[in-house]
């Protein structure tokens, strides 16, 4: 249930519903984007880089580049040692941290607004002059092994998560893991974040997102100070990626120590860029609300109550992406259910979305719950810059997030029939089960209780 | 999807992270937000901060029927608290998950080892604000605790047991708990056990909610767009339905062990995870600032702390490496954590050990403790940027009694601290010896395993 809200909030953009502060955009000549909004509710600011570049960007062999790169941002330049950057933060009272997607890459600092311009010296310099220590490499790549083994090698749930992607996609570069291999991770070299370091950072591929208790004008200023002397980059763009049809249902087994069965199923769905229309991704994101938009939507009502055949059942879809992705349902069979049933159940759900119209009472439900939520958003600065950065760096005009309540309001229930008809087809099904393997070591458990000394 | 460099998913922190109350202007920069108290008709305390700038409000109530009141009975309060929006008064879960949803609320309810809440976020236009709050006050006065429902959520509580199972980061939490506080209340897992599950019966939630969900064991905490006047009705309504009755008798102090322990933990895993620490403090500690300040040097700045330079920076050990004092209404633990590889697990505990010895003996420099306060003082306004925040500060601070002008002096109580006071406080508070260690991970692999 709060997976689906998520997904809603993730997908929408700053709104002018209530007292929203006012967007302002700017170039510098170099290329490099630079939105400021205002909000003065409170003395501080966020600032956010966001880069085109994310492991969909990536090839065979170096998947998990984009994000070991990320993390050697932090590693120095020439003007800063390794660690400074988060000392120079830390010292102004900010907050900071990187994160890396499919589809973007981006750094951000959360500070008192009169320090803004600590940030964008320390982003201007990393931009530009970061350098890549062999030996700060070779332990960063182990702390994100270690990432790994804790995100995902030791957490069945993601494991399953991360085997369904591998199938769900053939040609897509969706298929990969943002965090990368673990082979992939252990035959990395620091040439490899060089060359990615130099073919993506670059203003001209870079857009800069400020929130907060600003003047657009000041920012724009600063901006031109610390980023306006770089000289733009050749970007060589990725070749078009188009994921080849998909011939028939798939499936998959993860098996792995774990103690709960787990059902991940997919199905194809386009994105905002890509859709035939331009009102069925919107029309998608209406019918994972019918299904999954709270607790009083029909996987809640009738899976999880009702039949009581889950513990746990979600959907979700994400109308901006870069590529074409999937709308994904997920659940756990609650006691004594079978997976088989557990799906059944799921695929019954859909098959009534396709036979029956949704009721205009459910679609007003989830009107309500997005008008609601743009205002909730607008109590965080961040939340904001990051809906602002996301739409820019997947190629999409920030504007289109204006627009999102009213394309979801225009949606009508003929639109959320002909989407569920179109798109949950059983040829362009992915099914992932986890399959809980036995816990139990081989080894007796050795617990010892007092005596050694914790020192 | 989204790989967020130190931790925790991107879109918690999107729901850490947030914004405002326009009280602070640059004159007033280390105030808080204006707070106001008053107690409702029928005895509950009540802590109001207006915000106007959006339409919009957050009622957080919070009952002192945490975990730490389950007694014989782990699991109860959680159970208890789940129940709520399963029915009440005349709706049933869909009802009820219909009303507040027709009308864009988020609502919520949980517990932890203290506390026990009820949340709602709703718009202050009149339909939603009276639907949100006439549901808010009938979920926590009139639950059904109907079998169907009962048996369901006990049903759900036991699942997620047996998924807590299956991930070492909470088979490691749990296990340092039943240690650290062996023989108290704080020492059981929330969640209970699959067998006190079983053996619960309604009447014990029946009981439990009748004690404990009174308007004098609860704190009604409110940030939104209303006045006053209004914030005394709202509160007057929310709480209309509670009986008076008493608040819950103080818990039992917690005893530091009288010697160190380890544990290892045999787990399918190809990391092991690391908790060691003791006893900390509590919520009013007189040490409180001091320790929080000596922490943040240590383990509780993030990748600029000491513990975090010289497990992940200087030797790539780890990915997550921490310490922290969560200070409860009796002392909360001091918890250092880590995940390493398993063949590292030993190497990466001796580091950390090693690493907490030296700040006990020397303490942090001037520089280090500048620093931090940089920091900690010149982050002050993120602390109080959104309402989410203002709202979790209110329902502490109501909770745990403390003063209302907590956040006017927090920054110069933070400036007051002294390296001497650190380091002094730190050996008086800290006892390695005496350490709970907890090690989970593959037994082929784990120290001396």
């Amino acid at each position: 249930m709060r997976r689906i809200i998520w997904i809603l909030l993730l997908s929408s953009c700053c709104s002018v519903v209530f007292a929203a502060g006012e967007v302002h955009e700017f170039q510098l000549s170099n290329g490099m984007k630079v939105i400021v909004k205002e909000d003065h509710r409170a003395p501080i600011a966020v600032s956010q880089v966001w880069y085109k570049v994310g492991s969909s960007y990536e090839h065979r062999g170096i998947t998990g580049v984009s994000h070991v790169l990320e993390h050697m941002m932090f590693k120095g330049t020439e003007k800063h040692p390794p660690g400074e950057f988060s000392r120079i933060i830390a010292a102004n009272g900010g907050r900071e941290n990187a994160f890396t997607g499919r589809d973007y890459t981006a750094y951000f600092q959360t500070l008192s607004k009169d320090r803004l311009e600590v940030s964008f010296e320390m982003e201007a310099d990393r931009m530009r002059n970061l350098i890549l220590l062999p030996e700060e490499f070779a332990k960063e790549v182990e702390v994100v092994k270690e990432e790994r083994r804790l995100r995902t090698e030791d957490k069945p749930t993601s494991l399953t998560y991360e085997q369904f992607n591998a199938v769900a996609f053939r040609s897509s570069p969706y298929r990969n893991p943002v965090i990368g291999w673990m082979n992939d991770l252990d035959n990395m070299q620091v040439e490899d974040l060089q060359s990615w370091y130099q073919r993506w950072y670059a203003p001209n591929n870079a857009t800069m997102v400020v929130v907060g208790d600003v003047e657009p004008k000041a920012v724009f200023a600063l901006a031109k100070k610390h980023f306006g002397a770089f000289k733009p980059e050749k970007i060589n763009g990725l070749k078009p990626s188009k994921e080849a049809a998909q011939r028939g249902m798939i499936r998959v087994k993860v098996r792995a120590p774990a103690r709960q069965p787990y059902l991940m199923m997919g199905y194809k769905a386009p994105a905002v860029s890509t859709a035939a229309e331009e009102w069925e991704p919107y029309a998608l994101e209406m019918l994972v609300a019918v299904l999954d938009g709270g607790s009083s939507a029909r996987f809640a009502r009738n899976l999880v109550r009702g039949q009581e055949i889950a513990v746990s059942a979600g959907a979700s879809y994400n109308a901006f992406t870069r590529l074409p992705s999937l709308i994904q349902l997920d659940g756990s069979p609650a006691e004594g259910q079978s997976m088989a049933d557990l799906e059944a159940a799921l695929l019954a759900e859909l098959e009534r979305v396709k036979k029956e119209l949704v009721s205009q009472q459910e679609l007003e439900k989830i009107q309500a719950q997005i008008i609601a939520s743009k205002v909730y958003e607008q109590d965080s600065v961040f939340y904001q810059a990051m809906q602002i950065g996301m739409l820019e760096t997947i190629g999409l005009d920030w504007r289109l997030g204006d627009e999102y309540v009213d394309r979801l309001k225009a949606v009508t229930a003929e639109q959320v029939q002909a989407v569920a008809k179109k798109y949950l087809v059983e040829d362009h099904l992915t099914v992932a089960v986890l399959e809980p393997l036995p816990m139990e070591m081989k080894q007796p458990m050795s617990q010892v209780a007092g005596g050694s000394r914790g020192h | 999807m989204v790989i967020n460099r130190r931790g925790a998913a991107v879109k918690i922190w999107i729901s850490a992270v947030v914004c405002t109350v326009a009280v602070l202007g640059s004159s007033l920069l280390f105030a808080g937000p204006k707070i106001q108290t008053w107690e409702t008709p029928n005895g509950a305390k009540v802590l109001f901060v207006a915000a106007p700038e959006l339409p919009m409000m957050d009622v957080r109530v919070v009952f002192d029927a945490g975990s730490a009141r389950d007694g014989d009975k782990p699991g109860l309060a959680q159970l208890t608290a789940s129940l709520l929006s399963e029915g009440a008064g005349d709706w049933n879960a869909d009802q009820l998950a219909e009303r507040m949803e027709a009308v864009g609320a988020d609502f919520g309810t949980g517990s932890a080892r203290d506390m026990a809440w009820a949340t709602v976020r709703t718009l202050t236009e009149p339909k939603a604000l009276n639907t949100a709050l006439e549901t808010l006050s009938t979920v926590i006065a009139k639950p059904r605790f109907a079998a169907a429902d009962f048996d369901r959520t006990r049903e759900a509580m036991q699942i997620g047991l047996r998924q807590s199972e299956q991930n070492p980061g909470a088979v490691v939490s749990k296990a340092f708990f039943a240690t650290v506080f062996a023989g108290h209340p704080y020492a059981s897992h929330p969640g209970g056990t699959q067998e006190s599950l079983s053996a619960m019966v309604r009447d014990d939630l029946i009981q439990m909610h009748k004690k404990y969900y009174v308007t004098r064991n609860a704190v009604v905490a409110i940030v939104g767009a209303i006045d006053r006047k209004q914030a005394e009705e709202i509160a007057a309504q929310v709480t209309a339905g509670l009986p008076k009755g008493e608040h819950a008798p103080g818990l039992p102090e917690v005893a530091l062990a009288s010697e160190g322990v380890t544990e290892k933990v045999a787990f399918p895993s190809s990391q092991s995870h690391i908790r060691l620490g003791q006893p900390g403090m509590r919520r009013g500690d007189p040490d409180y600032f001091v320790l929080y300040v000596g922490n943040h040097v240590f383990g509780g700045s993030g990748l600029v702390s000491l513990l975090s330079d010289e497990v992940r920076e200087k030797r790539g050990l780890s990915y997550s490496v921490y310490s922290y004092f969560n200070p409860m209404s009796q002392a909360g633990p001091f918890i250092m954590g880590a995940q390493t590889k398993n063949a590292q697990a030993e190497e990466a505990l001796t580091v950390m050990q090693k690493t907490l010895q030296d700040y006990i003996d020397k303490g942090p420099t001037e520089e280090q403790l500048t620093a931090s306060k940089q920091n900690i003082t010149g982050g002050f306004p993120l602390r109080i940027a959104s309402n989410r925040d203002i709202v979790g500060y209110l329902a502490m601070l109501g909770f745990y009694d403390l003063p209302l002008d907590y956040l006017d002096t927090f920054v110069d109580k933070i400036n007051a601290v002294t390296t001497e006071q650190i380091r002094d406080a730190f050996q008086r508070r800290l006892k390695p010896d005496h350490f709970t260690t907890v090690v989970v991970g593959s037994s082929e692999a784990t120290p001396g395993g």
